[in-house]
């Protein structure tokens, strides 16, 4: 368990003051200006060095991110940092925690990220329906502004504007290059990469994009140092991580814990076991939405970590662990993700566009057990269609969930077709009038 | 360049072609319904993957560049594969996704044939579907009258939206909604105001977008397929004319590059159903102040009487907008033999002289050439309605960057932003003296453009109009070696061709305006001239197609061939000279114009020399040895610029008048097009809307 002297959110649950003052007396923007005296280089060293990867999802490490930042600007172009704030993935609800009790963090990780990477602005995209959050957080900016923290000729000695933009509850714009588009006043649709944002970004000048999370744990790596935050979890897999764990525990909720805590601890110390016991759970998403969903005996001892969820064929994501026991009706509990995909698929590329849809048709009829078996491995054929084939991972994010369906509850999903064949005369057989 | 492994061929490439362009190069075609070469990259389709070794995914061909791709460790060329199991199950998965909401519609589908996705689901689909769910319906829009929707259809490539933002520079189109929702609309569904608008028709992949005058009309493969230019404006746009049996079904695009690229206005795309109406198609004289049916040799013995009591210099002619070559030497020659100079093919008053040197009479930059511009003055015209095509590489060229645009003359919008000199010769006249700033833009700009409207020379002080532009353009730099940007934009598709020929007054002769003039002539000869209000007294000879203001006016009638019926020479407004084909033939009774002419000089006893129209180019051919280089521009002495500029006097003050009002019925076909007429009266709609608010 994580000890609390290493905790970083230390008012995850809001039971401090938010504001400036309480954020000072829990360490924010203590020695900011000594950080930034060190320089560029020092920063991303010690970001390399922390071995930080990023929160918002993929794991890409923070360091090397920022490292592609073009060291200085050789065509007059600015260079900008963007923050993710656009936090909708099913399950996920970290960065809203953040952003509502230790904005602070955040906005201190604004400017070293920003200086970090020579950018002269930090825009913060926030998720449509966070509005009490949005107003949090534009408190906390004008409170650091008003203080001299941030802005022209701040105390800490490094001009930097952060502005709070606020999206419209697209999920797609989630996704780095959608975000950018939809920052500029344009459809959320993700571009064409290459060019990458650290070349071609926001208004085409070399940005960065990284996850609240990333973002707001910089500032205390680079105040307690490299080593602290490595020497937390597991090889490749350091640091503190937030949790949000719902579903079927006792006491679902959101928790600061060291990478790498296994699948039990974590529930048995922070969530008062599962329901009904650990002989009750069937399966949990360990990830958020996205990413495919392990059932319960090789979840339950696994470290939850990016590298083993993945060798268990899913994905740390974004943490949001999905717990679900055996009153869980897994296929309709998948269908309504798909259905979730197919609404917010952007409807740009081809195989998302129509894939999100016709899986979800399918997986819809197989909850009821309206189907074929020999549609089982069409399904997953065209989720292998999907996946892969797309401009963004709104197709791979659509396809995992019913991939890991189809891999663990294969046989659940041939029940249902079995007793829906042998009860024709149900109710739920469709007329033939619709 | 770029070594590039595609299947095993090392292809060599420059670094900024795409995958797609590269594999292309190596001889392996890529299937595709986003892509196109003049429109932006959307990378939506997906129907290009191939497979880059290295990437784990498939990468879309169409998106990534050459540049963008890693070589191999020991400094490999990359190699990219087009026909492996992955690639191949990447387009049978896109090309299945792509039918599963796709109607079944291709037996009543007007894209039947020449479809995109039909021939790539044939080359890359699979033979049966596995989609059991119901099929999207979208509703269809209203987006005017000229592209038909069927939503359906619609496979979201957002071509037309590229297009219509990028090319025609009118947004209109965009997509609503997302995921499978997404659907292609106007928005309010308002009609657009494009007057490129048909092109999305030949851009849609699929059936979505049709044409809608042509709907249910005919299938591509009954139609005898012609290629031929276009006469609707003096760009001469490259054009297939479609016909099955006598009737000509369908205007196309033909790609040009160094004119219309492949885009044409709708004049010229949908002008076809005027084609049919109002023809004239048998000979008509005038009785007791009625139109009557007549024998050929009833209205030329007519003629040739009222020609014995007519006066040589009181005899006149005047060519329209549409004539060819051909047919305009044949009426010279006549003009020449009955001993008259009254010849003009300037019915809008035009006073440019072709004394005054090739060069002071055409697009000298050329229409390619504006895309090495560096800026443009347009003085006196609105290139948007007299040569929309040519307004869209003026578009193309501000859409690369670095090209300041200012107009002088009736503001309108032209698509790209200008800026704004002033109305009249004043402020041509400031630019010519060096003062303002704009003057210094123009001057700092590398190969700038000075854009004279034929129009701004139709007023009386026509040639002091034309000095003073030559003025200002040496004063910009327009003119230099190596580089003439000394630009006349001509708006109908027979002016420089008559220029040429010297369809113009001879010493003495009448000009166009005074011959229509009342009690200036006994008998005038109208071919194809419809554009001029003839005043009572002359004895009237009309050489037409159509029912229009010149056969109104008319006392004898002799029905000619509209532009596919007949083959002819067209220089365009660059100086190119064009030849169209044939491709169907004049209705009924009517003849092509020069063998009217070769059969009436017959009767009036000043025999042409030629009987065939071999024989007639090779008269023309002597005369005028540039026309027989077809596709070519002679090239014209930037001598002649300077010479004007040293010709004195000012221009009054009055300003440049906008040539045309109405861009959908600017000729007798064109009036005669119901088609046209609508288009006509939405655009007239929208201005009183405007005007109301």
């Amino acid at each position: 368990m994580l000890a609390d002297k290493d905790r970083i959110f230390k008012n995850l649950y809001g039971q401090h003051d938010w504001g400036l003052e309480g954020a000072r007396a829990r360490g924010a923007w203590d020695g900011t200006k000594g950080i930034l005296e060190k320089g560029r280089d020092h920063i991303i060293n010690e970001m390399k060095a922390s071995g930080l990867r990023g929160r918002g999802g993929a794991g890409f490490p923070t360091g090397l991110k920022w490292s592609f930042m073009p060291k200085e600007s050789k065509d007059g172009r600015p260079s900008y940092l963007v923050v993710n704030a656009d936090e909708s993935e099913p399950g996920t609800c970290k960065d809203r925690e953040i952003m509502r009790h230790d904005p602070h963090l955040l906005v201190e990780g604004c400017l070293i990220a920003g200086f970090a990477m020579n950018a002269i602005a930090a825009y913060i995209y926030v998720r449509g329906e966070f509005i009490r959050e949005r107003e949090r957080l534009q408190a906390a900016i004008d409170q650091a502004y008003e203080a001299k923290l941030i802005g022209k000729n701040n105390i800490n000695g490094y001009d930097f504007d952060v502005y709070v933009h606020h999206g419209a509850g697209a999920y797609i714009c989630g996704e780095e290059t959608a975000l950018l588009e939809s920052l500029e006043g344009k459809k959320g649709m993700p571009r064409l990469k290459p060019p990458f944002p650290a070349n071609v970004g926001l208004y085409g000048c070399p940005t960065t994009v990284n996850n609240v999370e990333s973002i707001a744990v910089a500032p205390d790596i680079l105040r307690r140092g490299a080593a602290w935050f490595a020497g937390i979890g597991r090889p490749n897999n350091v640091g503190t991580k937030l949790f949000c764990i719902s579903g079927h525990v006792n006491k679902p909720c959101n928790v600061e814990e060291a990478m790498g805590i296994t699948f039990r601890e974590l529930v048995e110390i922070h969530c008062g076991g599962i329901r009904g016991g650990w002989d009750n759970l069937l399966c949990v998403i360990p990830g958020g939405s996205s990413v495919p969903l392990v059932p319960a005996d090789q979840i339950a001892d696994a470290y939850m970590d990016f590298d083993t969820l993945k060798n268990l064929k899913s994905g740390l994501g974004t943490a949001a662990v999905i717990v679900m026991d055996k009153s869980t009706d897994i296929v309709r509990a998948i269908a309504r993700l798909s259905y979730f995909y197919k609404h917010e698929s952007c409807g740009q590329c081809t195989p998302c566009r129509e894939g999100t849809g016709w899986m979800w048709r399918v997986v819809s009829r197989m909850a009821e057990g309206r189907a074929q078996k020999r549609e089982i491995d069409l399904l997953l054929e065209v989720t292998t269609q999907v996946e892969g084939h797309t401009i963004c991972a709104l197709g791979d994010a659509a396809a995992w969930p019913v991939q890991g369906l189809i891999r663990h509850f294969r046989h659940e999903i041939e029940r249902r077709i079995d007793d829906y064949a042998a009860n024709p005369h149900s109710d739920r057989v469709p007329v033939a009038a619709e | 360049m770029t070594k590039l492994i595609v299947d095993g061929i090392e292809v060599d490439v420059p670094a900024d072609y795409t995958l797609l362009q590269a594999c292309e190069a190596a001889g392996n075609e890529i299937p595709r319904f986003c892509f196109h070469e003049r429109l932006s990259i959307a990378g939506n389709c997906r129907m290009c993957l191939v497979e880059l070794v290295g990437s784990p995914k498939p990468v879309a061909s169409c998106a990534w560049a050459v540049r963008d791709c890693r070589p191999g460790p020991n400094g490999e060329p990359p190699v990219v594969n087009t026909r492996t199991p992955m690639v191949k199950k990447a387009r049978e998965g896109v090309m299945e996704f792509l039918l599963i909401n796709h109607p079944l519609d291709c037996p009543i589908c007007d894209q039947g044939g020449e479809c995109d996705l039909q021939d790539q689901a044939m080359a890359y689909g699979v033979d049966t579907s596995r989609y059991w769910e119901n099929k999207r319906a979208v509703e269809d829009k209203y987006i005017g009258v000229l592209v038909k929707t069927s939503m359906n259809r619609c496979i979201h490539c957002t071509r037309c939206v590229r297009f219509v933002t990028e090319v025609a520079g009118v947004p209109e189109l965009g997509a609503i909604g997302r995921g499978e929702d997404m659907e292609i609309t106007t928005y309010l569904e308002g009609a657009m105001t494009s007057e490129l608008q048909g092109n999305v028709v030949d851009l849609c992949p699929v059936g979505a977008l049709t044409s809608k005058p042509y709907a249910f009309a005919a299938r591509p493969w009954e139609l005898n397929k012609t290629e031929s230019v276009d006469v609707m404006d003096a760009v001469g746009s490259a054009i297939r004319i479609d016909t099955r049996g006598r009737e000509v079904m369908r205007i196309l695009p033909r790609v040009n590059e160094d004119v219309n690229e492949e885009w044409i206005s709708d004049k010229t795309r949908h002008v076809v159903d005027g084609l049919r109406s109002q023809r004239l198609d048998t000979p008509y004289i005038r009785e007791a102040g009625r139109l009557r049916p007549a024998t050929w040799s009833e209205a030329f013995t007519l003629i040739s009487i009222r020609i014995k009591d007519a006066r040589p210099n009181r005899i006149g002619a005047i060519a329209g907008d549409l004539c060819a070559v051909e047919e305009m030497f044949a009426l010279k020659d006549l003009m020449t033999r009955i001993g008259s100079k009254n010849l003009d093919a300037r019915q809008r008053g035009s006073m440019i002289d072709p004394r005054w040197g090739r060069a002071l009479y055409t697009f000298n930059a050329t229409i390619a050439g504006i895309e090495k511009a560096g800026a443009a003055l347009i003085v006196g015209t609105n290139p948007r309605h007299e040569a929309a095509i040519l307004n869209t590489r003026l578009r193309k060229r501000w859409r690369m960057g670095q090209f300041p645009v200012a107009l002088i003359g009736d503001r309108a919008d032209l698509t790209y932003p200008y800026h704004y000199l002033g109305a009249g010769p004043d402020s041509l006249a400031e630019i010519a003296a060096g003062k303002g700033d704009y003057a210094d833009i123009l001057k700092a700009a590398e190969r700038p453009l000075l854009i004279l409207g034929a129009g701004a020379l139709a007023r009386n002080d026509g040639p002091r109009v034309a000095s003073l532009a030559a003025r200002a353009a040496l004063k910009i730099g327009a003119v230099k070696d190596g580089w003439n940007g000394f630009c006349v934009l001509h708006s109908a598709a027979s002016r420089v061709g008559a220029l040429d020929i010297g369809f113009v007054p001879g010493e003495g002769g009448q000009t166009a305006v005074q011959m229509a003039d009342s009690g200036n002539a006994d008998m005038l000869v109208l071919l194809g001239a419809d554009e001029i209000d003839v005043a009572p007294g002359a004895f009237v000879v009309y050489i037409g197609t159509h029912g229009d203001a010149g056969a109104h006016r008319a006392d004898v009638i002799l029905p000619g061939a509209a532009y596919p019926e007949k083959s002819g020479i067209y220089v365009n407004t660059e100086g190119r000279v064009q030849m169209a084909a044939r491709a169907a033939f004049p209705p009924g009774d009517a003849r092509e114009d020069w063998a009217i002419l070769r059969a009436l000089s017959e009767h009036l006893g000043h025999k042409l020399g030629y009987d065939s129209l071999a024989q007639l180019r090779q008269a023309l051919f002597a005369a005028h040895p540039h026309l027989m280089r077809i596709d070519r521009i002679e090239p014209s002495d930037s001598g002649d610029i300077r010479r004007m500029a040293d010709v004195d006097g000012a221009p009054d003050k009055t300003p440049f008048a906008p040539v045309i009002e109405d861009f959908y019925l600017t000729n007798p076909i064109a009036r005669a097009s119901a088609v046209m007429a609508e288009c006509s009266a939405i655009a007239e709609g929208r201005r009183n809307l405007t005007a109301a608010e």
